[in-house]
Parts: structure tokens; sequence; C-alpha cells
């Protein structure tokens, strides 16, 4: 099920590269249906989730390379499963929303469904040779579609992710080769080296361990000072790139650092956790500030990740401090309740700021300056309340999604590191002026003459843009099911790090 | 001597007489039927390749120990049949793309054949031999053809200043390795390595001034730095699919040989080697990933990218206490012919297009011959070490030795030297994809080209997907080393 889930992507991908030049209608329809089909099938794994059971299900393995014991080993828990149908559903959307692509369609579908493929291999990888391979496969596809799709500078934007991110993929490739020689047996199943913890007397090498797959997952979340990459990358990429980019990538980090840094190198993690939250803290207001001085909408937004994705780190840098305190357990399940939870609603939330972007430029105004508009409201009702709907959620309005990440988030972190949570709330409120700012400089105020005649949603957009409002309010109201489900993994982590 | 150990080279004899015969054929065959004899070199190299499997399962099958022929100057074991396999395929490819290169450039074809399968002769030599005079002598066999091949192109003034070139640094090189195995003989009364190897002892100093000549020769032949300066001129001016099979013939033999040399031939006990080759091994890669980065023309760059991947290479012998280290040479290599052979074949192909080496004039190649580029991507990110490729796999397993071996400055400095290999390689796909077309129309590829594109592109792949049967074969290689 979960390797028909990672490889129907590819197979459409592969199926893309077949179709004659012309017939780009075709090329359309082969990866909507591919996407469709592994989101259904994502769903099918949603509802069959053993809730009583919990842990790792859905198993295969085979070996793959025996004489060094590397494997084909998956399995989804709580954690990714809520990861694996995000990227099922955002892939799809971006689909939908990139029916209008014209330039090179062969290739951009190729690899897009490439780029879904590695990333749901990321989530649902349990063998670290194999995540790793999952892990790379993402770079190249997202390199390509800024460098030819892009913006401007899309060439710079491209080659600087790439570099980046490959620096911290390489730093950790040596962490995990440093856990491999140090197991007894030698594995590379990352369950079990979760349960030998190899390390845990070695604390030099521990540390080292540490930091190389610290470099990796920060680079990827961003975290401040490794964020420069995001900016560009963000600003440079087509719209439905940018939506992958800060719903999936950037979630690559954080699901790292709750996956494998947590449960492999607590002690370390530990001792280091308040450096950690200083630096997701600096990322809070650090980001915020910068995107209430953007003009560019889509910058904004891109700074805006900046900031959400430090609550997350602060939440994961709070378990972390919780380690080895048996009385902070529930607030570090809490926290990290409130670390997934985030990561969703980011992903649904900024995910649907993307494409507002993207409608507003890609097909009407072509300029995308917070100050070009104005009244436009008044102009695209339909658009209107969509955008300020998720401006809403993103800033933390109580009723969306957002705002049960981040109440969970604070109320865990604060009974742990106190101090660090009440800085990070300051960040809220910044978010919350530069967004309402954003909206009455675009929406409110009188019309811009320029735009009075512009068409409002039309089908296709309507199509992608909402599903994910929908989304926002209902896990805002009800976020049961969602928590239920977030809940197995984490329980089961601080179990783990008691 | 025993007439009957001439089993053991039978993919040698196989070899030289088609060597010999297509140099008479040469003579007598028209111009226009030249091409057959390129049929007639495939055939005697897939020839020497059943044999090559025949001697491995005379000697047992892929577990058994190997034998010491001729006076133990001559060692045929797993080690020296996987090597000798790797010639044989570089060889045979390259012969497969100089079908469509050579004719038009010049009416001596079957001169051409025959060079190279004499060249693969020195190869399968090098692989084997365990005596000093024997392996100088296969080096030289091996150099002579390569330098006449690296010339051949007697109307081009580039080809011929390549040949030049390599010709006065080749013999300057193999003069001082020569000086150091003759201080090898004087300290120990042989020339075979298991008697140097147990006579050796007490030898101090000495030794290590030997060593250090022989390493000059040997770090010729694979492009080790302070030896490699030859490498970016004659790749530049040698035609094309002859710089292909430098890159990966005579490279991956000198690793035999070296290796051989080192492991039987110099017990650690007398001379610390990885420490010395530690070191070579940080600045080669250091080296030639700098100076590729400055590069414009693509045979440029890949001659700088090749001394960097020596320098990745050399890991191995750094690392030599962990069992991964030399498995993960031999893997190495094989990935390096399939992804550098496929590189220099999509460097014809866009030379042929556009007229040109340089980088940026092979801009838009992607919408114009679409499935050549793609392979591009998949040899460029090979040679960066992106998974899933054969490139990948090969850095994994020396990276996976050098963290074994307690190297971690190592294999840090290689993972650095990656990232910066990113951007040249990189550079190559950004011109071909994200650059427009320079002129319209589509490219043509050559039947043999393509052959040899496929090949190399499904051997990157297929190597990096699934390593297991490289990677058993290798395991018995490293075991059954010298044994």
């Amino acid at each position: 099920m979960l390797s028909a889930i990672v490889f129907i992507p590819l197979i459409g991908a592969i199926l893309v590269l077949l179709v004659p030049r012309e017939n780009d209608r075709l090329m359309k329809q082969i990866s909507l249906v591919a996407s469709l089909v592994t989101f259904l099938l994502s769903l099918a794994v949603w509802t069959q989730y053993n809730r009583g059971a919990g842990g790792m299900q859905f198993v295969e393995r085979l070996t793959w390379i025996p004489s060094i014991g590397i494997e084909y080993h998956m399995g989804i828990d709580g954690l990714s499963l809520a990861l694996v149908v995000l990227t099922t559903l955002l892939s799809l959307v971006s689909i939908v929303y990139s029916w209008r692509i014209d330039l090179r369609p062969k290739e951009y579908f190729f690899l897009f469904l490439l780029l879904e493929t590695g990333m749901l291999g990321v989530f649902v990888s349990l063998d670290f040779f194999l995540f790793y391979v999952f892990w790379e496969v993402t770079l190249v596809p997202m390199y390509f579609l800024i460098g030819i799709w892009g913006g401007p500078r899309k060439e710079y934007a491209a080659i600087k992710f790439f570099l980046y991110t490959l620096v911290g993929s390489l730093a950790m490739l040596l962490g995990i080769l440093i856990l491999y020689f140090n197991a007894d047996p030698r594995t590379f199943n990352v369950l079990e080296l979760i349960r030998q913890r190899p390390l845990a007397g070695k604390p030099l090498l521990a540390t080292l361990a540490f930091w190389g797959f610290f470099l990796s997952f920060a680079i990827k979340v961003p975290m401040w000072p490794f964020h420069t990459w995001l900016p560009d990358a963000h600003v440079e990429a087509p719209t439905a790139g940018s939506v992958i980019l800060a719903a999936i990538l950037l979630k690559l980090g954080t699901y790292g650092f709750v996956r494998f840094s947590l449960p492999l190198f607590p002690e370390v993690f530990h001792q280091h956790a308040l450096l950690v939250a200083t630096l997701a803290v600096i990322g809070v207001i650090y980001g915020a500030l910068v995107a209430m001085a953007q003009t560019d909408l889509k910058k904004l937004v891109a700074y805006s990740s900046v900031n959400h994705m430090g609550y997350v780190m602060l939440a994961v840098a709070a378990a972390a401090y919780a380690y080895g305190r048996p009385e902070l357990a529930d607030a570090a399940a809490t926290a990290l309740n409130g670390a997934t939870m985030e990561m969703l609603a980011h992903g649904i939330i900024t995910g649907a700021l993307f494409l507002v972007v993207g409608v507003i430029y890609d097909d009407r105004t072509h300029t995308r300056g917070v100050d070009d508009f104005g009244g436009l409201w008044a102009v695209l009702p339909k658009y209107g309340a969509v955008s300020i709907t998720a401006m809403f959620a993103s800033l933390g309005l109580p009723g969306l999604m957002g705002f049960v990440a981040e109440f969970l988030i604070f109320v865990g972190s604060f009974s742990i590191i106190p101090v660090f949570t009440a800085l990070a709330a300051l960040g809220v409120v910044i978010t919350a002026a530069f967004f309402l700012w954003t909206i009455q400089r675009i929406f409110l105020g009188p019309t811009n003459p320029r735009w009075v005649n512009l068409p409002d949603l039309d089908r296709r957009e309507a199509w992608t843009l909402f599903p994910l409002v929908v989304l926002m309010i209902v896990f805002g109201v009800y976020p049961k099911p969602l928590l239920d489900i977030i809940n197995l993994a984490s329980s089961q982590l601080v179990a783990m790090l008691r | 001597m025993n007439w009957a150990d001439l089993r053991w080279l039978v993919p040698e004899l196989v070899l030289a007489a088609a060597a010999v015969a297509l140099l008479g054929a040469d003579l007598v065959v028209p111009a226009d039927r030249k091409r057959w004899l390129g049929g007639l070199a495939l055939a005697s190299l897939v020839a020497a390749g059943a044999a090559c499997a025949v001697v491995l399962t005379d000697l047992g099958g892929l577990g058994a120990p190997g034998v010491r022929v001729f006076a133990d100057t001559y060692t045929v074991d797993a080690f020296a049949v996987y090597f000798k396999l790797v010639a044989l395929a570089a060889v045979a490819l390259v012969v497969l793309v100089s079908l469509d290169y050579f004719p038009g450039r010049t009416p001596h074809l079957g001169e051409v054949f025959s060079l190279l399968l004499f060249s693969g002769v020195g190869l399968l030599l090098m692989a084997s031999a365990s005596d000093l005079i024997l392996l100088l002598l296969s080096i030289e066999f091996v150099s002579l053809s390569s330098y006449l091949l690296a010339g051949f192109l007697k109307r081009d003034p580039k080809s011929n200043e390549a040949g030049v070139k390599y010709f006065l640094y080749g013999a300057a090189t193999t003069g001082v390795m020569a000086y150091g195995f003759s201080l090898l003989y004087g300290l120990t009364g042989s020339t075979i390595l298991y008697d140097i190897a147990a006579r050796l002892d007490r030898a101090g100093p000495a030794a290590y001034l030997a060593v250090g000549m022989a390493l000059a020769g040997f770090g010729f032949k694979v492009s080790m730095v302070p030896f490699h300066q030859w490498t970016p001129d004659v790749y530049e001016g040698a035609p094309t699919p002859i710089t292909a099979f430098l890159s990966v013939g005579p490279k991956a033999a000198g690793f035999a040989a070296l290796v051989r040399t080192l492991s039987i031939g110099v017990p650690l006990e007398q001379v610390n080697w990885p420490v010395l080759l530690a070191a070579l091994s940080a600045v080669t890669m250091t080296v030639g990933n700098l100076l590729a980065l400055l590069q414009r023309n693509l045979k440029r760059m890949l001659a700088y990218s090749s001394i960097a991947h020596a320098g990745y290479v050399l890991i191995a012998l750094a690392a030599w206490k962990s069992a991964w280290a030399l498995q993960g040479l031999l893997y190495y290599l094989l990935a390096y012919l399939f992804m550098n052979l496929g590189a220099f074949f999509v460097a014809i192909v866009a030379a042929e297009g556009t007229g040109s080496d340089e980088i940026p004039d092979h801009a838009g190649l992607s919408q114009r011959a679409p499935w050549v580029a793609g392979a591009m991507v998949v040899f460029m990110l090979s040679l960066t070490g992106i998974p899933p490729t054969a490139g990948f796999f090969g850095k994994f397993y020396l990276f996976a030795a050098a963290v074994d071996a307690g190297l971690l400055w190592l294999a840090a400095l290689a993972v650095a030297n990656s990232v910066i290999s990113l951007y040249y390689y990189v550079g190559v796909l950004r011109a071909l994809y994200l650059m427009p077309p320079a002129a319209p129309g589509p490219v043509p590829v050559p039947a043999g080209l393509r052959v040899g594109l496929l090949v190399a592109l499904i051997g990157t792949l297929a190597a990096g997907v699934y390593p297991q049967p490289v990677v058993t074969f290798v395991e018995v290689a490293r075991r059954l080393l010298g044994s």
C-alpha cells in the first residue's frame, strides 16, 4: 500500500515522458489521475490506520542490499500519516493549479510527479539509506522547477537552494554513517537504531552526529540563520513550486527533528535545547519583523514561513528540554502535538497563501506589490474572502486551524521554557500586525482604478483554493480527528524520552 | 615454465591476437569497409570477457582463492578478474563510439581499434602483475599505445600537443617510478611483490623514499596531484573517445596496480602508506574541484573532475584498515566507468551538434536532443553523488570507509568537495536546460553512440538502484586479494 502511494506518481511521471510532445493535454490528465489516485490511496490509509494499536503500521520490509544491512523498509505512524495526506493533497492541488502551464509541460509535470514520489518516500522510510535516497530525490526536481519556470532571478535562486540543501544532506549522511558504525549489530534500520541508541555512551561522536543531522534539518526548516535560501527560492519559484516548497519541503526538516533527532540523540538535544530554542525565537521575531517590512506579497508570505516554522522549532526544543524530567512529559506531548499541528496548518494555510498570490500575479495583474492594490475586495469578492480567511488563519485567529496549533505549542512550551515562549508570543503580535496591515492595503480602502475590471476566481482556481479554506475552518473548529492521530505518535515519542 | 599456466592468460592472448590481426587487416581492407574492423574488435573484446568468466570458473568460482603463475610474477584472482572486466567494458564502449567518430577524421580506422586493443592488453596485464618489472612493462605498454591514440589526429594541432605532452610527462614519471622500483629491489633483492613484503623489514627511511618515488608513476596514471598537470591539456586535445578511454581505463588499472603493489608488497609495519595517501587524497580532491570550478570547456572541466574523483578513490587507500575501503574503491571505479564514459559520450554528441566544446555553446540541448540531455542529467548527478545513481553509492561506500577508519576529517573534506562539485556539474545542466537553444533543430545521434550512451545510462542507474550483485563481487575480491 505504501509502495503504491509512493511510486504511483513516479509511474505517472514516466508515462508523461512517453507522451508525444504536442499532446500536453494528455500529460496533464495523466498527472491529474496519478496524483488523484495517490491522494485517494492515502485517504484509504488514513481511514484504515488502526488507532487503537498506534505505532508503525502498513509495514513493508524487503531485503535490498543485505551485505551491508540495507533494507527496503517502510511504515507509517500518526506523524507520518498526517504529513503523507498533506503531501498528496497539496500535490493534487498544485497539479490542478498548474493546468495553465504551457512552457515545456512534459518536463514540468514529470518533475512535479517525481518530486511527489521523493516527498512521500521521505515520510514513510524506516531505513536510513532509503530515507536518504528519497531525501535527495526531492532536491533535483525543485532545482529545475525553480530554474526553468521561475521568475527573473531563477538561476541564482535555484542553485542557491540546491547548494544549501546539499550541504545539509551530506552532513546528515556522515551522521547516519557514524550511527551505523557504532551500532551493534550494524544497521540502517531507524527503529532498531532508536531502540539501541548506539551513541548514548559516546558524547563526542553523539554531538558530531547530532549537529550533522541538525545542519541538514535546520537548513530545510529553515531556522535562522540558515534561512537565506528561502526568500530567494520562494520568490523566484513558480506558484505551484512555492506551494510545495512551503507546504511540504519545509516540513521535511521539522519532521526530521521529531522523527530522528529527538529519539536518537535525546541527551545531546537536551544539552543544546536552549540554543535551539534561542534560534527558534530569533526566527519567530526576525521572520515576523522582516515580513512586516516587505512590499512584495510573495516575499512577505515567504518570511512569514520563517516565523511560523520558528514556532514548530520552539515546541521541538521544548520537548527536547523536557527529556529526563517525567513531570514535564505531558507538557512535552502537548508541545509536540502543537508542533505537528502547526506543520499541517502551515502547510494548508501557506500553501493557500501562495496560491492567493499566484492567482492575482500569474494571470491577472503581473504585479504583487502590496501597495499596488487597494479596495480589491469590492472588485473580487470571492477572491477577497478566500485570501482574507487564509491570512486570518495564518495570524492565528481563533476558530481557524493556525490558532489550534499555536495554542498547543504555547501551552506545551510555556511549562517547560517559559521565557522563550513568552518572547515567541511577541511574534504572534507582529504577525497579526503585518497581516492586518496587508489586508488593509490590498483589500480595503479606496479601489485602485487600474484593477476594476479584473475577473474573480474561475472554476479551476476555486477548486484549488476552496478545499484548503474549508479545511482551515473545519480543523479550526473541530481539530479532534487530526489531533487523535497526531497524539498517538507524540505520546509514544514522549514515552521514549521520559 | 609450465605451459599449462598459459590458460590463465587466455583473455590477454585473445586480445593481443586480435590487435595484431587488425593491424594487418587495416592494410588490405578497403576504406568503405573499415567499420567492420570495429566489429571484429568488439567480438574479440566479448571473447576476452568470456575468457575472463572461464578463468573465474577455473579458479573454482567467485569464492575461490587466486593462483600465482610464472614464478609468482603473475597473480590471477577475483580482484584481477574484476579489473579485467572493467577494462574490457571500457575498451568495448570506446570502440563502439569510435565507429562513428573516427571515419572522416582519419583513414586509418583499423589502427585506432588495434591500438585500443593493445592498450586493453596492457590494462589486463596491469591488473594481475605481481612483479615490479612486469608491472613497469605493462604500464609502459598502456602508456605507449595511449600516447599514440592521444595524438592520433595528425592534422589537428591540439591532438598533436596532447600526444607530445602526454608522452613527455609519462616518460618522466615512469623514470621516477623505475628508480623507486630499483630502490625496492636494492633493499630486498627481489622484484616479486610477495618476496619484497617478506624482506622489507628494517628498511627504514629508504623504504619510504622508494614508495614515494613509485607513487609518481601510479599518480601519473590515475591523475593524482601533484602528477596531474598533463590531464587537462591531454583531455582537451585528444580525440574525445580517446579522452573518455583515458579517463576510465588506465585510471582503473592504475588503481588496481597501486592497490596490489602497496597492499601486498609494502607491509603497513614498514611504511605507513595510508597516512601518506590520506594527505594526497585530500590535496587531490580539493585541487581538482577548485580548478574545475573555473572551466568553461566541457572536456577540461571533466579533466579536473577526473582529478577530483581520483582524490575520492584515494580515500579507500587512506582508510585501508576498514573492510569497506577496498570494496568502495572497486565499486567506485565501476560506477565511474559508466558515469564518466556517459558524460564524455554526451560531450561528443554536443560537440558534433554545436561544433564546440564550450559549455555555454551547448545551451538548450535539452530541446534539441531531449534523451541525450536527460542522460546527461543522470551522469552529472551521479558524478556529484546524488542518489539513486551508481556515483552516490560509490561515494557512500568510500565515505563510510573513512568514517569506519576514524578519518572523520577526510570524510568531512570529501563532503565539502562534493558540494563544490555540484556547482560545476549543475553548471552543465544549467546550460542544457535553463538556457534557450542557440540554434533550432534536432541534434543527430549516430547509432554506435546511441548504444554506448544507453549502456552507460543503464549501468549508472542499475548499479545505483540495485548494487547488491556488484557488492557481492567486490566483497569477495577484497577478501581474497593476495591470498
